[in-house]
Formats: structure tokens, sequence, C-alpha cells
């Protein structure tokens, strides 16, 4: 499994990146953590003749806060938001994602930008992007735009971002004073994509839902946003009954592929059983 | 008086590390420095790297290859076919099975990746280069996946070059897709007991196709000396001396020319006893290009071609009286071979010793049969860390016998007490002929009961089924195996007409260390550590001066390899024969020196001496000196032996092993909540690489159990073959393992030892499915398919309304 | 495609070579530098035969390129033994038998050597977790953790020595 051959360019900065990509046109690939992009290279599914390293652009790393917002560079890797503090704080979802994602070798290069992007309705963050209610910053030859993740995702390998545009940043709501969250993710082994999982977060007044968010992944073309469960328990005490009807719901949404992981049947109820529980534990949370 | 002597000869024995001691690997020092030497370590001045390109289709009709665009790419050396093979009569091989193999697929495909040509480059990314500008056109041709529609009347030929050919190496061929059938036991007696019997069961067991999937891939580096005529291969094999004859027959150089080196293997389980196209076709390019040519498989190439194992349907049957004693035993089988029957058994044996089906129970009359079949798949049927069947034997009756339990009402514990061999039954004659060694069932189960309290946990599982709210459904799995390993007895076994035989040859040297070279390979077993302790006990010389050296065809003796557990009940054996071939000299020559009769000396751990006269003595090392340049007059100098030793009979490892799992009723996961694994191997040589061995094996039969699968779709097309999807459990997922021993020595073995790296993985897998089947046994369940990933355990809990 | 220059420090040591940029850094290890210590296992990033160190951090090298490691500190295993003293994870797994084949051995040790650094005091369930990018198909795993535990006992005993 070797890839094809290519020329190798390491910009700098994002400028740079972006003129570069604009001058090579359609054949040459933005490469950060590499581990979507040159598995499908030793494959010769993907055969770009450039590849732009976006591994040297410091401005694109790192983790900060913006009043109420945080602001996470999008080649930040998965062990970096697991070992933030400032995450483990103010939004610990994050963290705990990025510790089912992958192995620790695998997290030591993998970028929360490159598994957005990607369209790989298997990765796990597109789906956290929407339950956080995340927004994507990118950067193309015309300046910067901001999109909401919800939205972004049409499909597999398909997203709103454009041929010449970078993803920059991400940035997201920090989570409001007891806030509850779940991710909850089957796995057929460590390391491995999702069969389904299911993001919650979720905020209770009075025992009654204040806020909630829902999305799933990998049971569908793209990440989902679960909007028709969330209609059904916001106002709502977290009794059986709406639990069923909420979960009924989620199941409804998923247009799962058949594969390996299992049926459309098996992967569609497992969505509803890793809601349940990501919504128990999201509740447990709340205190 | 006594103590000091005592402990000075308890000091003596322990120096020389020998048997029974829990010595530290001598192989280690290299491999935790980086300094093991794999095949793709090694380069040669001038080597030249080779890349296959391979069919998309299952079965096809080649119409036309096209090179140009390829041998156009700058450091493409050549782009072989089967058209440029035919002229040296290499395009196709004889496999070990007496089948015949395209090396490049000669005018048509049969499976999905087989090789239709090479390509051979400076380096191996030119070489991936050109693999994909060779242009192949194809013509579809219908595709036959499952084994029963090969053998339909109007099933598509597969094989049309063997049309008309109604004569195969194991008797008549019944249908253009059929390869053998092989049948063992008394068909007649074993109709008669079922006629009679009170009960009879009778299920369709399916054994799916695995692959053994080693860490380290096939390969090999060919180099060719056209001015001296020689080749020498360096290549991953678990048998060097049988390819050196295959390759000789084959390339028609002597075998004397012919050099084959088996370097540091990264574990073979089977995989690497095979002959690959992709070993002759770099050595074929060697030959025509006169340089070193390196071919390195990749992962989906060794998943998808190289020597699959299993996919055996088989339909079992138990005669029984109303109290559980079984009185018989049929079973048929549909062996999925793939496109060319290239399994590795002995020759006589087109079903390896897949009839120690009878198990460990003491049943009058059994009779098997196994029909061969060709279809769209690779080909192979390895015996996968297992002697030859033996894994698919063992999982048949140990499924029939808990279905049996199941449709009686019995205790799974229970049955197997009532039917088993009985200790003073050994040597025991098997209605299929086996002659067990030696053998004690009842006190290895009532030891593995006893430890894990097994009537609490019965009474565990009967509370968590009266709970209709219970999270988990719980299940027990309880197994017994004999296994048949040490191939094997000349008289019954021999591969291409070679008897499996294995070879050791000793040379003390006069400053009193030695060398020794043995015809198997390791591959992880740690023979280098082990074989040296067998010397040192039999000859008392340290482990540690001890070099022991296999793998290498123009040194060591000739032998069979290392696969199907032989090496320690065959090379083993071979080793202490050859010592005491020494040993006897040394007795002559330290009589000689200390001037007695031979029958006055008494041997002790390292030295000879005068009986009763403990200050008159000769160590091991003064003999050794002596036989330089001492010898006794009549006898010739030195200190070397070779034995060949050919086991006058199999040896009968055997084990009982116990499961609990908690299965997930949303989920359908499955949790190994304990596992004991028991097992009598005889003597045991270094309890540490037992213990290692037995833990890696258990690993395999969890995988295996659990999560292997080589799916189809219904073009031939392999589902899942890269380490993504084929499933190689981490160490988050491999349940933490307990074991413990019984030791039966075999009679007949010179050391008693048994063999052992294998029945883990033959005893595990039954053990797991017993787990997950018992789980659902009060909700009539008693057989699943493996593999017992959440998927498939999900729609069993779907099916029997389980499922939360 | 033309070669790029890329200066990298292996195992101490400073090199500098022109690589074709899509060389992997396994083969450049391995090829270019006679480390063979690194193994190919399954070159889709599963089974951490590859394992080496890149500035501090554990990467899988068959997921990597060459020329990515301009300016890199790259360790492999090759580099762990100092002056002739096997480092604490070599001699761990050669005391708790954490080997049989070896193939897997020199990622294994890799990824063992870093994860210590991370957390000097691993419970098993860590050990575990830590190593579940190292796939090894001969010794089940039980001998690696107590390898691997083994050695993280041996370094806290001598920075406790030290100290
Ligand atoms: C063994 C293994 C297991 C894995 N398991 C999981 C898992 O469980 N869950 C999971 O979510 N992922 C998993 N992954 C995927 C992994 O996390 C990838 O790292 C991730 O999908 C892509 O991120 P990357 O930084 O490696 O991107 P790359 O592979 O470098 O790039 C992927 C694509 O995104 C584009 N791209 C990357 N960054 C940008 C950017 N900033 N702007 C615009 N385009 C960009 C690239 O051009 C390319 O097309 C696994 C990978 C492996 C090898
Ligand atoms: S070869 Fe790199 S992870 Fe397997
Ligand atoms: S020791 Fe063989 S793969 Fe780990």
């Amino acid at each position: 499994m070797i890839p094809p051959e290519f020329d190798y360019h390491a910009p700098r900065s994002v400028a740079e990146a972006i003129h570069l990509l604009g001058e090579l046109g359609p054949d040459a690939k933005l490469l950060a953590g590499g581990h979507s992009l040159l598995p499908m290279m030793k494959l010769r599914f993907a055969q770009p003749t450039h590849l732009i390293d976006l591994n040297r652009i410091d401005d694109l790393r790192g983790i900060h806060e913006e009043g109420d917002q945080l602001v996470i560079g999008a080649m930040t890797v998965e062990n970096d938001l697991i070992d933030s503090p400032l995450l483990r704080a103010r939004l610990p979802l994050l963290p705990e994602v990025a510790r089912q994602i992958a192995d620790p070798q695998v997290r030591n290069r993998g970028t929360i930008g490159g598994d957005i992007v990607h369209g790989d309705p298997g990765n796990d963050h597109p789906a956290i992007a929407l339950a956080l209610d995340a927004s994507l910053v990118l950067a193309g030859p015309g300046g910067e735009r901001t999109l909401p993740a919800d939205g972004f995702f049409l499909g597999t390998y398909m997203t709103q971002m454009a041929e010449d545009e970078i993803l920059v940043r991400i940035r997201v709501p920090a989570f409001a004073p007891r806030t509850g969250y779940a991710y909850h993710k089957l796995k057929r082994k460590t390391g491995d994509w999702a069969t389904a999982a299911a993001a919650v977060v979720l905020r209770l007044d009075g025992g009654r839902v204040s806020h909630v968010r829902i999305a799933l992944t990998n049971v569908a073309p793209m990440a989902l946003r679960a909007h028709a469960a969330e209609a059904l328990l916001l106002g709502q005490a977290l009794d059986a009954a709406r639990i069923d009807q909420a979960a009924a719901a989620v199941m409804a949404i998923c247009a799962p592929a058949d594969d390996l992981r299992g049926d459309a049947e098996y992967k569609t109820a497992m969505a509803g059983c890793m809601f349940r529980r990501a919504l128990a534990q999201a509740a447990a949370r709340c205190a | 008086m006594n103590a000091p002597k005592e402990a000075g000869l308890a000091e003596r024995a322990s120096a020389l590390q020998g048997m029974g001691e829990s010595r530290l690997r001598k192989e280690d020092a290299r491999f935790i420095q980086g300094r093991g030497n794999y095949v793709d370590d090694i380069r040669m001045p001038g080597m030249l790297h080779m890349d296959i390109v391979r069919s998309p289709l299952a079965h096809a009709r080649i119409k036309r290859i096209n090179k140009e665009q390829a041998l156009a790419i700058p450091g493409v050396h050549a782009v072989l076919t089967a058209e440029d093979l035919k002229p040296l009569k290499l395009h196709w091989m004889p496999t070990l099975a007496g089948d015949v193999q395209a090396v490049l697929a000669d005018e048509k495909v049969h499976f999905q990746m087989q090789e239709v040509a090479i390509v051979i480059a400076d380096d191996r990314y030119i070489a991936a280069d050109a693999v994909e500008a060779v242009e192949v056109e194809y013509e579809d041709l219908p595709v036959v996946i499952d084994p029963y529609a090969a053998l339909a009347p109007d099933a598509p030929v597969l094989r049309e070059d063997l049309a008309g050919k109604t004569e195969g190496a194991h008797g008549r061929r019944e249908h253009p897709n059929h390869i053998f059938t092989w049948e063992a036991g008394d068909a007649a007696a074993t109709e008669a007991a079922f006629a009679a019997a009170a009960v009879t069961v009778k299920a369709r067991i399916h054994y799916p196709r695995v692959h053994p999937c080693p860490l380290e891939t096939c390969g090999c580096v060919a180099s060719f000396d056209p001015v001296r005529g020689e080749l020498t291969t360096y290549l991953t094999s678990q048998a060097p001396h049988v390819v050196r004859t295959v390759v000789s027959l084959l390339s028609g150089i002597p075998e004397s020319k012919v050099r084959i080196v088996s370097p540091d293997i990264g574990g073979g389980f089977g995989n690497k006893v095979g002959i690959y196209p992709g070993y002759v076709c770099a050595i074929v390019a060697s030959i025509v290009l006169g340089r070193p040519v390196k071919w390195i498989e990749d992962r989906v190439e060794n998943i998808s071609t190289t020597a699959f194992a299993r996919d055996y349907h088989m339909d079992g049957e138990i005669a029984a009286t109303a109290d559980g004693r079984i009185l018989g035993l049929r079973t048929h089988v549909i062996a999925d071979h793939g496109a060319f029957d290239a399994c590795a058994d002995p020759t006589k044996f087109p079903a390896g010793l897949f009839h120690i089906c009878s198990g460990s129970y003491d049943i009058a009359a059994a009779y098997c049969q196994v029909k061969g079949v060709y279809t769209n798949k690779a080909p192979g049927g390895v015996a996968y860390r297992c002697s030859f069947r033996v894994t698919e034997a063992v999982y048949l009756v140990e499924r029939m016998v808990d279905i049996l339990a199941q449709k009686l009402g019995l205790d799974k514990a229970e049955i197997r007490r009532r039917n088993f061999i009985r200790k003073e039954q050994f040597p025991y004659t098997s209605p299929f002929g086996f002659e067990y060694d030696s053998g004690d069932y009842h006190t290895a189960l009532d030891k593995v009961l006893a430890a894990v309290d097994y009537p609490a946990l019965r009474a565990e599982q009967a509370a968590t089924r009266a709970n209709p709210a219970s999270p988990t459904l719980m299940g027990i799995g309880l197994v017994s195996f004999t296994e048949v390993v040490g191939a094997g007895p000349s008289k019954m076994c021999d591969i291409l007409g070679v008897g499996m035989f294995d070879s050791c040859e000793i040379r003390v040297h006069p400053t009193g260390s030695a060398i020794a070279r043995m015809g198997t390979i390791t591959q992880g077993q740690g023979h280098q550590t082990t074989y040296a302790q067998i010397i040192a006990t039999e000859l008392g010389i340290p482990s540690e001066v001890i070099q022991v050296e296999e793998g290498d065809t123009s040194t060591a003796p000739y032998g069979l390899g290392t696969y199907g557990s032989r090496s320690t009940p065959v090379a083993g054996a071979a080793i202490a024969l050859a010592a005491r071939k020494i040993h006897a000299k040394a007795r002559k020559i330290a009589a000689h020196l200390l001037e007695v009769g031979e029958n006055d000396l008494d041997w002790e751990i390292d030295r000879f001496k005068v009986k009763g006269d403990d200050s008159r003595f000769k160590t091991m090392q003064d003999i050794s000196w002596a036989a330089y340049h001492q010898a006794p007059p009549g006898l010739e100098p030195g200190l070397e032996a070779v034995h060949y030793y050919d086991p006058p009979n199999f040896t009968f490892p055997f084990g009982i092993y116990l499961c609990v799992v908690d299965i997930d009723r949303a989920t359908g996961e499955t949790k190994v909540r304990r596992f004991l694994a028991l097992d009598d191997c005889g003597t045991r040589i270094n309890p540490m690489i037992i213990e290692g061995q037995i833990h890696g094996g258990l690993t395999e039969g969890f995988a295996v159990a659990m999560g292997q699968q080589m799916p189809f779709d219904a073009q031939g097309n392999l589902l899942g073959n890269t380490l993504m999807d084929y499933f190689l459990p981490t160490a988050v997922e491999t349940p933490k393992w307990e074991t413990d021993h019984t030791v039966t020595p075999s009679p007949h073995h010179p050391l008693g030892a048994k063999g052992v790296a294998e029945s883990p993985h033959v005893g595990s897998i039954p053990t797991f499915t017993a787990a997950v089947v018992d789980a659902f046994a009060h909700l009539g369940v008693d057989n699943m398919t493996m593999p017992h990933n959440a998927y498939r355990v999900w729609q069993q809990l779907r099916d029997c309304g389980a499922a939360l | 495609m033309s070669k790029k220059i890329v200066k990298v420090n292996v195992n101490g040591r400073v090199l500098e070579k022109a690589v074709e940029p899509r060389m992997l850094l396994v083969h450049f290890l391995r090829e270019e530098c006679n480390l063979t210590g690194a193994h190919i296992g399954c070159e889709t990033s599963h089974c951490g035969a590859c394992t080496v160190d890149i500035d501090g951090r554990s990467v899988k090298s068959c997921t990597h390129l060459a020329v990515q490691c301009e300016g890199a500190e790259v360790l492999t295993v090759e580099g762990l033994a100092k002056g002739g003293v096997l480092h604490a994870v070599q001699q761990g797994f050669y005391q708790e038998h954490g080997l049989q084949c070896g193939f897997c051995t020199p990622g294994m040790l890799m990824r063992a050597y870093r994860l210590l650094q991370e957390n000097p005091d691993p419970s098993e369930e860590e050990v575990r977790a830590g190593m579940s990018g190292n796939l090894c198909r001969c010794t089940g795993y039980q001998n690696i953790v107590k390898a691997v535990l083994h050695a993280a006992a041996t370094l806290r005993a001598a920075r406790a020595a030290a100290a």
C-alpha cells in the first residue's frame, strides 16, 4: 500500500496556504493529521498531485477563550483536546469524546478540523459540533466566513466548505452552569468507528428540560441533529413515556447503510439505545 | 552431612536452567533492541522489488493484458504473466494436497485478488505504480460462493483445467466442483447404534472461514546466482525444508543448490505453511533477471489470498441413551476449499485429523464423511493454530454434546462426566482408530468445577434468568477437548511422500558448550530457549552455552517444520534422543577416564561419578574436553549425534475450559467475566513459556469466536480485508486469563511431553460459543453460529424476544 | 516529482537526506536509515507495529510522511538503550515474557516508553487503554501489561532513589 506521487508544500501561514490552494487547483489537497487522507491515498482512493501540509502553521493550533466562547484551532489534535484544562472545565464533552476516538497514536495526529471537514459519517466530531452548537470559521481567497455546524454537513464527504477554503477555527459556546452532557458510542472494539453513537447536551429547570441538543453519529450519510426528539423533550419532565417517544423520534431519522457493523435495523436500534444511555447520563450530570 | 549435599545438587541443577525451569527467553535480547532479522529486514546488493497485479473479479476470463504502460515507467524491469511462465512450465504448480494451483492466472481467474501478473522494479514505490499501470481486460463468469450451490447439477464449472478428470488425488470426483470424499469410522455400526438409541439429536454446525493473520505478512527475498547456479531464498516459512524440496522439484535446480532460510518469523499460526504463488514468482523473477528479488505481501493481500482456515459445514448427529450415555456419533461435512485444493494436510488425510471428532468421550460407534468442494474463493484450509482440522472436530463434538445435554435437560458438566473416557481405559482406542496415549479427564473436570464454584455460578444464572428486568443474560460455557498433535508417525503421515519425522543434530564442543540444529522453526514459541533446556537436562550442560539454530536448510538436518504443535512432540523427542546418544558416548569416555566399568558409574545432574565414591567423578565439561583428544581406544573422537525421530504415535494433550459471559440485552455485547483454562500437556519444559503460549492461544480463540469473519458478497468480493474490519482484539477487549494444569505424561514420548501451544485455540473457541449459547439456553436456543459479535448476538436477542 | 531534502534527528544523530515526498516515515527509517526495528503490520494505522516517538509523542510511522519530519526528533527502538544499558521497558518485557515472535515488540516498547512518561503510575486498566493502539497476535497482552507495570515500578524506584 503505497501512495501515488505528489508534490509537497509546507506553508507557514494561512494566507500562504490559501494562495497555494488557489494556485494549484482541484488536484491539490490539504494535509492535516493525515489519518484519513493518507490511508485513502495508500488504497489509491484519493490521488492528489499536490499536498499542502497545514502542520507548520502555528496559528491553526491551540485552544483559547473569547468571553463565553471557546475557540479551537482546526489543527488541534485529539490528545490536546483531552489534555486541555480549559475544555475540561468549560466544555467537558469534547475531551470525553476525544478519548473515544481511535487510539493514543492516532489521537496524536488526527485533528478536530480534519475530522469535521472530512465528511465521513463515521467520524465523531461532526455530531459533537451539532450538539455543541459550534460555528466553523472558514478562510478563503475572499476572507473569512462563519457557518453554523448545523447545516454544514450535506452527505458523505460533502459539506458546505468550498474547494478553495480552509477550516481555520471552531467556535463553541462554553457550557452554562449545570449543563449535563454525554456521548455514548457503541463500537466493535477499541479504536473503531461507531456502530452508532449519540450525543446529548441537556439543562433542566425545575425538573423540566430547558435546553436539549441531540446529535447522532454513523446512522445516516452524515451526522444528524435529532430536531424532532429535541422538540419532544423541551419543556417536559424526563418521564419514561417521554423518553420512549424521544427515542422513537431519534430512531425515525436514522438511515444507516448496512455493513459489517450491522444492518439498518440494528444500527437504528442502537442509535435509540445510545440516545437513552446518553440522556440518562446527561440528566444525572445536570445537578 | 546430608543437607548441604542436597543443597549443592539443587544449586547445580538450577545452574543448568534445564527442564521445568521458567527460564527467561534467549531470543528476546535481539527483539527488544530492534535487532530482529525478519524477511523484510533483509537487503541484498542489487535487490529488486516485486509487486502483484491481482484480479478484482472472483470468476472471469482474461481477455487481454497490456503491459506497455507499466513497462514504460522508469525503473520497471519486467512485467510477467502466465504466458511468460509457460515456457518454463512454471505457470502452474502442484499443491501439497495433490491438486495444482495457478502461479499466475492462466486464461481465467478463480477468486478475487488472484495473482494475474507480476511487476519487478527498482523499489516498492515504483512497483506499486506499475501494478496500477498494467491493464487487464476481463469477461465476467458466473460466481459460485456457496459450496452447496457448487455441487448443484447445473453449477458453473470452476476448474476447466480439470475437465474430464474423474479421479482426484483422493479418489473419484462426482462433480466438476467436487474435490474428494473422505470417510472414517464404521458407517454400519454407527447406523445400528442410531437405530437402537432412545434419543438422537442432529444439527448443522457451521465453522466459518477465518484467517490466521500473524502480525507479519508473508514474503521472501529470492536470490539466484547465475554463475554458481545456486538459489538462496529467505522466506516466511514454517517448513523451510519442504519448501526446498518443492522448489527443487519445480525449478529443476538440484536440491543441493537450493538454500531456504526462514529467518525470524513474525508469527505463523498456519499462515506460513503453504507455498504461495508470490514465492514462486519471486524465485522465477530472480532466475530470469539474475538479481535478488524481494516480495512482501501487504495486509489486504494477506487476508485475501494466503491461507484461510476452517470453512466447514458440518451436519452432526448423536445417538444416546435416555440418561445421556452417548452410543454413536455421525458427521457429514461439506468443506469449502476455495478455487484450488491447497490445504496443508498429511497426504493421506485430506480432512486432516478431523476424525478426532469423538473427542474426550467413550463412544462405541462413529462415522464421519468429508466432501471437499471448489468455490470462487482463495485457496488455503490451513491449520490455524491447531493440528490439522482438530479445531473443527472439537467444535463439532462439543457443540453436539451440549445440544444433547439441553435436549435431555442434563447439566453440561454431568453429561461430560458420564461420557468421558475413564483414566483406567488408557491407552484407549477411539472408534476412529486413534490410540489415545494417556489422560485423566475426570480429575481435570473436578478441579475446574471446584475452582469456580460451579454450583454457585449455576445458582446465580438461575437467579438472573428469573429476573425479567435483568440487563444481562448470563452464560456458562464448559468444554473438554482432546487434541491430537505431533504429526506424525510416518506410517500414517507424510507430506509429498516425505515422512513427518523431525530431526536434531547436536555437537558438543571441546570446551563443553554445544550447538544444536533442528528441522523445525520457531515463530515465537521460544525454541531457542526450550530446546536448550532439554539438552541441558539430558547432558548436564548449562542452557546458557547451548546454541540452538533452526530454519537454514543448508545447516539444519531435514525436518518437516513447525505447525500442528509438532515441535515438542516430534523435534523435542529427536533432541532428547540425540542427546541420549551423546550421553551414552560420554559414559564410555567417563568410564575410560575414571578407569572403571560403565556400569560402575552413576549419572548425577552434570557428571558421571563412581558408584559409592563421591570424590571420583568427571563432569560433562571434563568429558567434552577428553572426547577430542583422549577418547578411549576404539572410540571415534568427538562428541556429536544426529537423531531422526519418527514418532510411534501422536500425542493427545487435553484440557477443560470454563467461561462465564454476561450479554448486554440492549446492545448484544458480550463481556467475558471469567475464563479458566486447565491444560494437560504432559511434562512441562518451561512453565513460563507454556503460560505465554496459552494466553496467546486463548486470545486467538477469543478473536475467532467473537469477531473474526471473512464474509463474501454474491459477486465473490471479500468484505472486510483490512485490520479495520478483520477482528484482532486489543488489550482492552482481551479477557484476563486464568490458567491451571494437571500433568499426565505421554507414555510413549521420551520426555513425556505432549505439546501445548495450540490447545488453547482449539479448546477456547467452542467454550466461548458454549457460553454465549448457554446464555440463551432457557429461551430454547441450542446453537449459534460464530462470530458472536454484538450485531449477531443482538439478532438472537431480538429473535427470542429478549432484546431490551 | 522532485525530491525534498529532509533534515531530521534520529536517535540523537542528525541526518540529511533527499526523499520523495510520498515516502512514508516507516520506509525512510527502515530503508534509508537502516533502522529495521519499526515494523509494518497493517499499513492502515491499526496495528501500531510501526510506532515511533516524534518530538515526544507516539506516532504510527506508516501514516506519516518522511518530509513532515523536517527539524523533528525521532526516537526508535534502536535508540532506547543507553550506553549498552537496556531501558526499563525493555527489561520489563524480557523479565515478564512480554514477547513471543517479537514482531509487535518495537512498537509496543516505543508506546510503553511514552505512556510511562504521560502516566508514570498507571493502573492495569490504564495500561490496557494506553496500549490499545498496538496489536499483538502472540501474547494475549497479559504479560505485556505486566511488563509495562514492571517497567513503571522500576522507573518510579529509580526516580525515588535519585530524589
Ligand atoms: C485507526 C483509526 C481509527 C480512527 N477512529 C476514528 C474514530 O473512532 N472517530 C473519528 O472521528 N475518527 C476516527 N479516525 C479518523 C481520524 O481521527 C482522522 O484523523 C480524521 O478523520 C481526519 O483528521 P486528520 O487531521 O487526520 O485529517 P486528514 O486525514 O489530514 O484530512 C482529511 C480530509 O480533510 C481535509 N482537511 C483536513 N483539515 C482541513 C482543514 N483545516 N481545512 C480544510 N480541509 C481540511 C483534507 O484535505 C482531507 O481531505 C480514525 C482513524 C484511524 C486511522
Ligand atoms: S503498520 Fe503502521 S499501524 Fe500498522
Ligand atoms: S509477540 Fe508476536 S505479535 Fe506480539
